[in-house]
């Protein structure tokens, strides 16, 4: 289980996060939805590590993220958290089989030589095979992402963090990578916190869904309350509106000068 | 006026303060993974070879012209005055293994590879590569930055030493050619005046550069922010902030050398 408790993000003097209260029960998908820079990824950072609070606290099984010490401490923290990058993250000087064993050598015991057959196991879990010489720059988009997410489970984590995993995708691909964060959920049995714009994703994997806006949680609920509610900052974003109380600062076009 | 004057002085001081505490907080935790001995000795092969054999014939060549230059000159200067070139030999050992030659190696392999790592770290950073070692649990100062330090440190005291020989090589052939110095006055002129004193004062300052050049570029790289312009900009600053100290640096190694005797 992962607790959120008044967590607050300050970045020099402005706050990215300002309270935030959540609460991720053991085998949910929370997806969190929100406006570009509400904080979604800087909640997601927090919750591995990446960050420190600068207040409030982020538990996870019992223990106080911030206040994990020795190098063993942190390791046994880490190698719980699978996290899935926006941009997938993979090493460019590395092979697809070698990106993926990268976190087995530095998480887990396994032996190196087990190494590759579980990168390739992962592949197949993924939807993937006989990749695993390849160069991440001989990837197309959705073949990234689908390596960064097999490089996210390797070392068979009880949760995963999913930074907007279908942003760049085409609608397609999109639904594959959907497909495949449910299936995960089935077969791993893991805990997962989705950060996404995507409202059909959201629907889609969510079981629980929080919706950010101005570093505080606005809204949360089921995807069929998200799909009801009247709340006026839910519903904008939802619907897509460019009218209504989440105002965006856009500098007004004042023409181009001859 | 002034307050906007004030304001970007202190601005830029804050700044200069904020820079100089994570270089220091850089250095302590990459000597901390050094004392405890937990190198990546893989990547720091990598590294050295990357740096050395890559480095090795741009620094080689600069040196021997450089050779070539102070020869050309020490001979004109010297027949100007006693009418026969002398001490050719002398002073372009002199100057090159002494000075010249850690020096320019130093500024050369900033330029080249100092520039690589800082651009590579940059854009592993703005790539978020930098986040996704924390999170498959190793450090990124003990994957990244302690190989690329170690390789510095092994690599350009070699290149130094190279350059020696080719700046030397190259005085000689002026020597020879241009002024007709027979092979025996030349090297004469070096073995002769040159002490291993010497040769130790100058490989002395290369393990100083190094250290500056591979610790500076992986600081810049490792704060780029911005995207593709905040790489460029992380490497320009890079390669201008290690080569000014590489010569400054070079002032006060030297004084302190010779404080010592090691002159």
């Amino acid at each position: 289980m992962i607790e959120a408790r008044g967590v607050v993000k300050r970045f020099g003097p402005r706050a990215v996060l300002r309270g935030i209260d959540l609460r991720i029960e053991s085998g949910e998908t929370l997806v969190i939805i929100g406006g570009s820079g509400c904080g979604k990824s800087t909640f997601l950072k927090c919750v591995i590590g990446l960050h420190s609070p600068t207040e409030g606290s982020v538990v996870v099984d019992g223990a106080d993220v911030a206040k994990l010490k020795t190098e063993a401490e942190v390791a046994d923290y880490r190698r719980r958290f699978g996290y899935l990058f926006q941009e997938g993250a993979l090493f460019d000087s590395l092979t697809v089989a070698e990106n993926i064993s990268f976190g087995l050598r530095y998480l887990t015991d396994v032996p190196p030589a087990k190494h590759r057959r579980i990168a390739s196991d992962c592949l197949a879990l993924v939807g993937l095979k006989d990749v695993e010489d390849f160069k991440p720059a001989e990837l197309s988009g959705g073949m990234k992402k689908r390596v960064a997410l097999a490089r996210a489970i390797a070392a068979q984590p009880s949760y995963i963090l999913y930074d907007e995993p279908t942003t760049g995708l085409d609608p397609i691909m999109s639904d594959v990578i959907n497909d495949l964060i449910l299936d995960l959920q089935r077969q791993l049995k893991v805990t997962a916190i989705v950060v996404t714009h995507d409202m059909k994703s959201a629907y889609k994997v969510g079981t629980r869904i929080a919706m950010f806006h101005d570093g505080v949680v606005q809204d949360h609920g089921t995807p069929d309350h998200f799909k009801t509610t009247k709340n006026p900052y839910v519903r904008q974003f939802v619907d897509g509106l460019s009218k209504g109380p989440i105002q965006m600062r856009i500098k007004e076009f004042e023409g181009v000068e001859a | 006026m002034i307050e906007r004057l004030l304001g970007g002085t202190g601005r830029g001081l804050l700044e200069a303060a904020e820079q100089a505490g994570q270089f220091a907080m850089l250095t302590r935790s990459t000597h901390g993974w050094l004392a405890r001995s937990r190198v990546e000795w893989r990547q720091a092969l990598i590294q050295m070879g990357r740096i050395g054999v890559g480095s090795l014939p741009v620094s080689s060549m600069t040196a021997f012209f450089t050779g070539m230059v102070l020869a050309l000159q020490t001979g004109a200067t010297s027949k100007h005055f006693f009418n026969t070139p002398l001490f050719v030999g002398t002073v372009v050992s002199f100057a090159l293994i002494m000075e010249l030659g850690p020096v320019m190696t130093a500024i050369v392999v900033a330029g080249r590879a100092g520039a690589a790592i800082a651009a590579e770290l940059g854009t592993m950073k703005v790539t978020e590569q930098v986040d996704a070692l924390y999170t498959l649990g190793t450090d990124p100062v003990r994957y990244l930055v302690i190989p690329r330090l170690l390789a510095f440190l092994a690599v350009l005291p070699l290149l130094t030493v190279a350059s020696d020989f080719a700046g030397v090589l190259g005085g000689y052939f002026v020597a020879r050619v241009k002024y007709g110095i027979p092979s025996t006055v030349f090297w004469h002129d070096i073995v002769d005046n040159m002490m291993v004193r010497h040769f130790v004062h100058g490989f002395l300052k290369t393990f100083v550069f190094a250290w500056t050049v591979a610790m500076v570029c992986c600081f810049k790289g490792l704060r780029t922010r911005g995207g593709a312009e905040g790489v460029g900009r992380a490497t320009t600053e890079a390669v201008v902030a290690s080569m000014t100290l590489v010569l400054v640096l070079d002032y006060f190694a030297t004084a302190l050398l010779n404080a010592l005797g090691i002159t």
